[in-house]
């Protein structure tokens, strides 16, 4: 029963992954990632950890997929072109790639740690569950804990201030919607939100002012 | 099951991902990709923990998801601004930190 569930939750888990990097769509993506975590909350599962799976399918699968969904429908398909900068990279990229693998299963294999090949110790009851989360989290990785709460502060403001409309040269807010609602059309105009998408595959010329 | 079947697992998901990064060239499919690699750590820590039978790994994986999170609030964050700027969203034509 345990290595069925395994293996299905394996292939769902590599299906997903061979899906975000072979859809062309980025939106097929986004829905092929969902597949492959919620995969690997049933793999979390199967290790006993559930408060780590709960936490992969609430926070992940839920709050980070969204975000990414609704970036996604903003940004469009932005169709990606064809050539490739360096000559025969889609077929060196799959050679590297499992290189990499084979290095990594060498690695990990071939090394001397005592529990592989066994299903690793027996673990009491409440293994991994948020009581022995929480208590780790709060004795003895406090200041981790901390430091990651500090660290998701900086990244909200970040994108705050990444994503805002203000521009370098337009300081005060009032000052931009004055200009915003003045009659004279300014060259480059102050790009809205919802302003009109530009053409498909995007001018290859930045518009003045980008990000130089 | 034994624990090696999923470290084996992890490594095929982390190359998967590694593949992904240097075939795609649009950078909201190259987050997402490097959200496969740090899942892939992910079920690396996890099946560790189990290993050795005590929590700590757990907590390590909850704390790269928290990393994760920032990293993918920020990166997206760049995308919108890249988008509202009218430059390409493609890392060949983004090159300008290069140098």
């Amino acid at each position: 029963m345990e290595e069925v569930l395994f293996f299905v939750s394996a292939l769902g888990a590599l299906g997903g992954a061979v899906g975000v990097i072979a859809m062309r769509n980025p939106f097929y993506s986004v829905l092929a990632l969902i597949v492959h975590l919620f995969s690997l909350a049933a793999l979390f599962l199967l290790l006993t950890s559930a408060f780590v799976a709960a936490a992969q399918v609430v926070v992940y699968a839920g709050a980070v997929m969204v975000l990414y969904v609704f970036v996604v429908a903003y940004v469009g398909e932005g169709g990606e072109p064809a050539w490739e900068p360096i000559p025969g990279q889609r077929f060196l990229a799959p050679l590297l790639g499992i290189a990499l693998f084979v290095e990594l299963s060498i690695a990990v294999l071939s090394s001397s740690l005592l529990a592989l090949g066994t299903q690793g110790p027996d673990v009491p009851a409440g293994f991994g569950d948020p009581a022995a989360i929480g208590r780790l989290l709060l004795e003895k990785f406090l200041i981790p804990f901390e430091a990651s709460s500090i660290l998701l502060l900086l990244a909200a403001v970040g994108a705050i201030v990444l994503a805002s409309n203000r521009r370098e040269g337009v300081g005060d807010p009032s000052e931009r919607f004055a200009e915003e609602e003045g009659s004279t059309p300014k060259a480059p105009a102050v790009p809205r939100p919802f302003d009109e998408v530009p053409s498909e595959e995007g001018s290859p010329t930045p518009s003045p002012g980008g990000l130089a | 099951m034994n624990v090696d079947w999923f470290i084996v697992l992890s490594a095929l998901l982390f190359a998967t991902g590694a593949i992904g990064i240097l075939i795609r060239r649009s950078p909201m499919v190259i987050l997402l990709c490097l959200e496969l690699m740090l899942n892939a750590g992910n079920l690396a820590l996890v099946a560790f923990s189990r290993m050795v039978g005590n929590g700590q790994g757990q907590v390590f994986a909850v704390i790269v998801m928290v990393v994760a999170a920032c990293e993918v609030v920020v990166g997206l964050g760049l995308i919108v601004a890249i988008f509202r700027r009218r430059l390409p969203l493609n890392v060949d034509d983004l090159r300008e930190l290069r140098g």
